[in-house]
């Protein structure tokens, strides 16, 4: 949360009371606002709460432990799947939300030490190219385990996911009060993430200046000097990729609840770079980075779709790129632009550390020595 | 301290470390008595840095023995043998670099839960180096080689070591740098802590050193007293540059 609060601009480090209470009421105020454009609006804010969650975790994986994770989107899909086939006429199981959530974060949470183990050697590119292979072999998985048994139901995917139901709450019901006031489903959804979203953020926020999170730091910054002071870098790696699967997981079952469908097209490696590049954009290794590069990656292509499209048609008289083909075109120009400009996020993480002449110093030395090599 | 005469504190004994098919240590055997400083010297590629990151476990190694205060800890992973006394200062410094300078210092007590103890042993560090506490706040990448080299040294006291183990402190280092990390290293010295050092700076190393050992291309050739391996012709010829 402090972190948040200083990356308000202008008045974060003015007044950080008055900060403090301004994120509070956006994110309470955010989905009235967004009604006012449109139902669907509200429902971009639910999803970009689960955007968030990825990018917390991903986060987790890639800025605090340095271990770079393409197939991120893997252990949303394990997540997802879980509620879907403990929730849906699929098998005809319906348990009860309470259940399926730690049963998805635990399976999620097994994924990770499956896919940390046998890359427990590599780094860099390798790690790279590793986990972007188990992102799609998770998802080819979904896609053909329809035969000779079916339990994904392959393609099709599976329907009719039970709603997210909290002690006999349903969340996907609207709410009358009296005659002419409702409270949307989307609303109830939308409260539901965001005490989701605080809730890791908070967790995570300790687990950053926990034993763990500085082990993870220096395991980040120099592998062998971690081991050599003493940390135990198999298990921390390990850790690493569990937790932040973790969150996967419960993204992935909140996902499956909330949209009520789930197929493989849902997690194909497209989406596990647009959740890399939501941290890599907000700042990588940096809580507030996460939650604002999701939010302004998630809302961005919406916004510019919902301008790209009536211009288009004005313009040629018919739409000339289709907007899921905008939306990559322009997630890869907000990358290149931040490469350029800010290289190391929106919000940098730990500048609060640094004199600001010392990390002008460094970061201009930096590419000059690089190249000298 | 406890010093036992009879059983070294360090004994490697016919150490083979090999990476893919190459050999990079070829069966090579030393000991270390503690409160000794003694130096590994040798051209680039002998296999010292390699023998040093075996130690401190970081590297497997294929065959041999190594023990410490008597006890073969060949199995023993790289963070119970640094709870038992043998820390590394990595080739290269191995700083945190996007850490704080403190907190770069503080995590050299990782291990260690005795935080009185802690504060203690960095006040302790802090009077040992002065430039470096007045640094403390600032992220450690930012600093010079030669600050970040005392980081590294002052981070690896903090976990107590019985031995020192440093890695080319003097590399990369200006003339005058060198000078004042070796006082450094020499004051480690003077409390106790038993180290072995390895270097290029082979006329450095021997001076600073009371013994020392000639490593090349993974073998042990020569060993003796740090001035008469000064004084041995075929180790001027090959690693200070003169004649032979």
């Amino acid at each position: 949360m402090n972190e948040l609060v200083a990356a308000v601009p202008w008045l974060g480090k003015r007044n950080p009371t008055a900060a403090r209470w301004l994120i509070i009421l956006v994110a309470i105020a955010a989905p009235f606002i967004a009604w006012q454009f449109g139902r669907s609006w509200v429902r971009i804010l639910d999803f970009a709460l689960l955007y968030m969650m990825l990018a917390l975790g991903l986060n987790l994986v890639v800025g605090f432990a340095g271990l770079l994770d393409l197939g991120y989107i893997a252990f949303y899909a394990v997540g997802a799947y879980t509620f879907a086939f403990l929730a849906s006429p699929h098998f005809d199981v319906h348990l009860p939300f309470w259940v399926i959530l730690p049963l998805g974060a635990a399976f999620a949470a097994l994924a990770g030490v499956m896919l940390g183990f046998p890359v427990l050697r590599l780094r860099g590119d390798y790690l790279a190219i590793v986990t972007l292979g188990f992102g799609e072999i998770v998802r080819i998985f979904m896609l053909n385990l329809n035969y000779p048994v079916n339990i994904t139901n392959g393609p099709q995917g599976i329907n009719m996911i039970d709603p997210i139901n909290l002690f006999g709450w349903d969340l996907s019901r609207n709410i009358r009060i009296g005659e002419d006031f409702t409270i949307h489903s989307l609303f109830l959804y939308y409260y539901f993430f965001l005490a989701a979203v605080v809730a890791s953020i908070i967790f995570i926020q300790r687990l950053q200046i926990s034993r763990i999170g500085r082990a993870w730091a220096a395991m980040r910054d120099d592998e062998l000097a971690a081991k050599a002071i003493g940390i135990n870098t198999r298990d921390m790696k390990l850790l690493a990729f569990a937790l932040g699967a973790t969150f996967g997981g419960v993204a992935g079952a909140l996902f499956g609840a909330f949209q009520g469908f789930v197929s493989p097209e849902s997690f194909s490696l497209m989406e596990s770079i647009a959740v890399l590049t939501m941290v890599v954009f907000g700042g990588m290794g940096n809580l507030a980075g996460a939650v604002v590069g999701a939010f302004v990656l998630a809302l961005l292509p919406e916004l510019l779709r919902d301008v790209a499209v009536p211009l288009q048609q004005t313009l040629f008289g018919h739409v000339l790129l289709d907007p899921e083909v905008l939306r990559m075109l322009l997630l890869s120009l907000a990358m290149i632009l931040m490469m350029l400009l800010r290289p190391a996020g929106m919000i940098p993480a730990r500048a609060r550390y640094c004199h600001d002449h010392h990390l002008s110093h460094h970061l201009n030395n930096t590419p000059k020595r690089e190249a000298a090599k | 301290m406890h010093t036992d005469q009879t059983s070294p504190l360090l004994r490697v004994h016919d150490l083979k470390i090999a990476y893919g098919g190459i050999q990079a240590v070829k069966g090579i055997g030393f000991e270390l008595h503690a409160g000794e400083t003694v130096c590994l010297i040798g051209a680039n590629g002998a296999g010292k840095t390699t023998t040093l990151n075996a130690i401190a476990g970081v590297l497997p190694i294929a065959s041999g023995d190594i023990h410490y205060k008597g006890e073969r800890i060949n199995a023993l992973p790289a963070h119970r043998r640094l709870r038992a006394g043998i820390a590394l200062v990595p080739e290269g410094r191995g700083i945190f670099t996007r850490l704080t300078v403190e907190e770069n210092l503080r995590m050299g007590a990782y291990s260690r839960n005795d935080s009185a103890a802690i504060e203690a042993d960095l006040e302790r560090v802090y009077t040992m180096l002065p430039r470096i506490k007045e640094r403390l706040p600032q992220v450690a990448g930012t600093l010079s080689g030669g600050e970040q080299q005392m980081v590294a040294i002052g981070r690896a006291l903090l976990s107590r070591p019985r031995l020192l183990l440093l890695d080319e402190p003097s590399m990369g280092l200006a003339p005058l740098v060198v000078e004042k990390i070796f006082e450094v290293v020499q004051s480690v010295a003077r409390e106790g802590v038993t180290i072995l050092l390895v270097e290029q700076n082979a006329n450095l190393a021997l001076e600073f050193a009371q013994r020392g050992y000639v490593m090349e291309s993974g073998k042990i050739t020569l060993t003796g007293s740090g001035s008469d391996l000064l004084a041995n012709p075929k180790v001027r010829a090959a690693y200070l540059g003169e004649e032979a």
